[in-house]
């Protein structure tokens, strides 16, 4: 750790991972209410409340390890202290109480809004006094300091996570108006900023962990995010098809969703290609593991599996299944879980003033919790086409339908376990680094 | 990928992202008005408006679907209004709404959960109208068994 003012980024990693936990318990909880409806009474604990608890988690936990993502990539890149550690740790405190208070909110049915948004006006307008505390310490930062792509281009996604998070704030009457800007927030967060932060952080990471070129890696970078955004913007069509808009966006959304997958494709081969054009082998085996990883579980999780239902004629029959709860499980993951992830990996070590260490535990953990999420995924997508198969073809209703799905749900549950167990394991090779404190030897300083 | 310098990514990448965002919110705008010029044949009552505050502070859709979109835990209830025969006789499928909502949690085993949300009539009547409404949008046709979902 090269500037002081990067440990600002320990509080935001431990307090993402106390989330993800959080996160994960009440996907358990969800997940077992789908073998056993009885098992709670909706009336102390309905569905409704875990899945608002589970997706706000999730949210809530991949924003603060994107916060400290920044707040410790920053001075690397601008060469310089970041403005303000001081206003970093108390928007991180804001932050993490807002969403403590949020949660316990929610068990007492303090709740209202839109799905992903059910969080009350005042912690709304929290959310944007955070967004703000955030992205004047970090413009001023990078205003001031060495300017490079990578920080352009972070910063870039983090402004248009906070400039459309404001759609958050318009909720019409009308609810295909509604629903139209609904996905202002959230499709042109995870399909359109969200992988600008994605893409720079895991070109920050291949710089450090393999010393390729900065110059090579900013032009694949462009070209990333550019077909990112060529797509996505104008993808936002495939869920435009059934809300009451107009007709033409089937062919708008079919179009563009078709070339959605190439960003992601485009990553994966930028990972592998700058490995293989790297010099060095840094120490820090897992925190490679995880970068590559989460390009290619990204590919497959929202590249191939989102392509799967995202054309017209498919979706017209998929739409509104397990599929795209498959879907959304492995593409969270492999996108935003995963990178933040191979950044904590990445960068606990020297927060901690240490040469990297419980490489093999992080491993096994990498492996047990990418196969639990897969194995989810891969149970909601069996129960998505079979659901398919019954409602939308056969015509069978809902309710009839579901508890022929339950062999899945109970796959998907097992899945859950896994993941959880994997996570146990993750949690203890990143926050017990042992008593045996290695220090920094001097060839494992990071490349330039 | 030899011949792109970086400084030409670079500006096909704006310049590209600029275009696309202009050409989308262009046609968002002309969703916009096609969705509001259907406010004069289908008016959103204060009713209706309220219905809708309702379903989102009892956060249905965190079960429910409406138009495909929302949790999966729950049956889709766009078109629920004409499920019940509400546009044969709207007042028989008000009323067998009404006591629907009132035998929640059916505590049936191996059926899904809905909890008794103890609404009062106003609020039972406006998300009623509200459901009402959500029945008379174009869907284009969705969902494909309109009697399934």
């Amino acid at each position: 750790m090269k500037y002081q003012s990067q440990r600002v980024a320990l509080p935001y990693f431990v307090g993402a991972l106390t989330i993800f936990t959080l996160q994960l318990v009440f996907g358990l909880i969800g997940a077992a209410m789908y073998v056993d409806p009885l098992l709670i009474s909706p009336n102390i604990l309905p569905f409704s409340v875990v899945r608002m608890i589970h997706t706000n988690a999730l949210i809530v936990w991949l924003l603060l390890g994107f916060f400290g993502s920044t707040f410790y990539l920053l001075p690397e890149e601008t060469e310089r202290e970041l403005h303000s550690p001081r206003l970093a740790l108390v928007q991180f405190w804001v932050f993490f109480a807002a969403a403590a208070f949020t949660v316990v909110g929610y068990l007492f049915g303090n709740y209202g809004g839109r799905s992903y948004l059910e969080q009350p006006m005042v912690v709304k307008v929290g959310i944007v006094l955070v967004a703000l505390m955030f992205l004047y310490n970090c413009s001023v930062t990078a205003l001031r300091g060495r300017r490079t792509v990578i920080t352009g281009i972070l910063l870039l996604g983090l402004w248009g996570i906070a400039v459309f998070f404001l759609f958050a704030f318009y909720d019409p009457a009308n609810v295909v108006i509604d629903k139209m800007f609904w996905w202002w927030v959230v499709h042109l967060w995870v399909e359109g900023v969200w992988e600008l932060v994605m893409a720079s952080i895991l070109a920050f990471l291949l710089i450090k962990l393999t010393g390729v070129d900065r110059e090579v890696v900013e032009k694949w970078l462009y070209v990333i995010i550019g077909t990112a955004l060529f797509s996505g913007i104008l993808g936002t069509g495939h869920h435009y098809y059934w809300i009451g808009a107009p007709a033409y966006w089937q062919w708008i959304g079919t179009i563009f969703s078709a070339v959605e997958p190439l960003p992601f494709f485009a990553m994966v081969i930028f990972a592998f290609a700058m490995v293989w054009k790297g010099r060095r082998t840094h120490p820090n085996g897992a925190a490679l593991l995880w970068s590559l990883g989460c390009a290619v579980t990204a590919f497959f999780g929202a590249g191939l599996l989102g392509f799967l239902h995202t054309l017209a004629p498919i979706n017209y029959y998929t739409h509104g299944t397990q599929l795209t709860a498959a879907h959304g499980h492995l593409s969270f993951y492999g996108a935003y879980a995963m990178v933040n992830l191979a950044m904590f990996t990445y960068a606990m070590p020297p927060l901690l003033g240490r040469a990297p260490y419980r490489q093999r535990l992080n491993i096994v953990s990498f492996w047990i919790l990418t196969g639990g999420v897969a194995l989810m995924s891969a149970a909601l997508m069996f129960a998505g086409l079979l659901q398919t198969h019954l409602e939308r073809v056969l015509g069978q209703p809902y309710m009839d339908v579901q508890p022929q799905l339950t062999l899945f749900y109970w796959i998907r549950l097992i899945g859950g376990v896994i993941t959880a167990s994997g996570l146990v394991l993750y949690l203890v090779a990143i926050l017990v680094p042992g008593r045996r404190k290695v220090p920094v030897a001097s060839g494992l300083v990071p490349a330039e | 990928m030899e011949r792109l310098t970086t400084a030409a990514a670079r500006n096909i990448f704006y310049g590209g992202s600029v275009f696309f965002f202009v050409v989308f919110a262009a046609l968002v705008a002309n969703s916009y008005v096609q969705a509001r010029t259907m406010e004069r044949t289908h008016p959103i009552s204060a009713a209706v408006a309220h219905g809708k505050r309702v379903w989102e502070q009892k956060a249905c859709f965190d079960c429910h679907t409406l138009y495909g979109e929302g949790a999966r835990f729950a049956p889709e209830i766009g078109k629920v209004w004409l499920k019940y025969g509400g546009d044969s006789d709207p007042a028989a499928a008000e009323d067998a709404l009404k006591s629907w909502f009132a035998a929640q949690p059916t505590g049936v085993a191996g059926r899904h959960q809905m909890p008794q949300f103890h609404l009062s009539d106003a609020d039972l009547h406006d998300l009623i109208a509200f459901l009402r409404w959500t029945s008379s949008i174009n869907t284009q046709d969705w969902p494909p068994r309109p009697a399934a979902n």
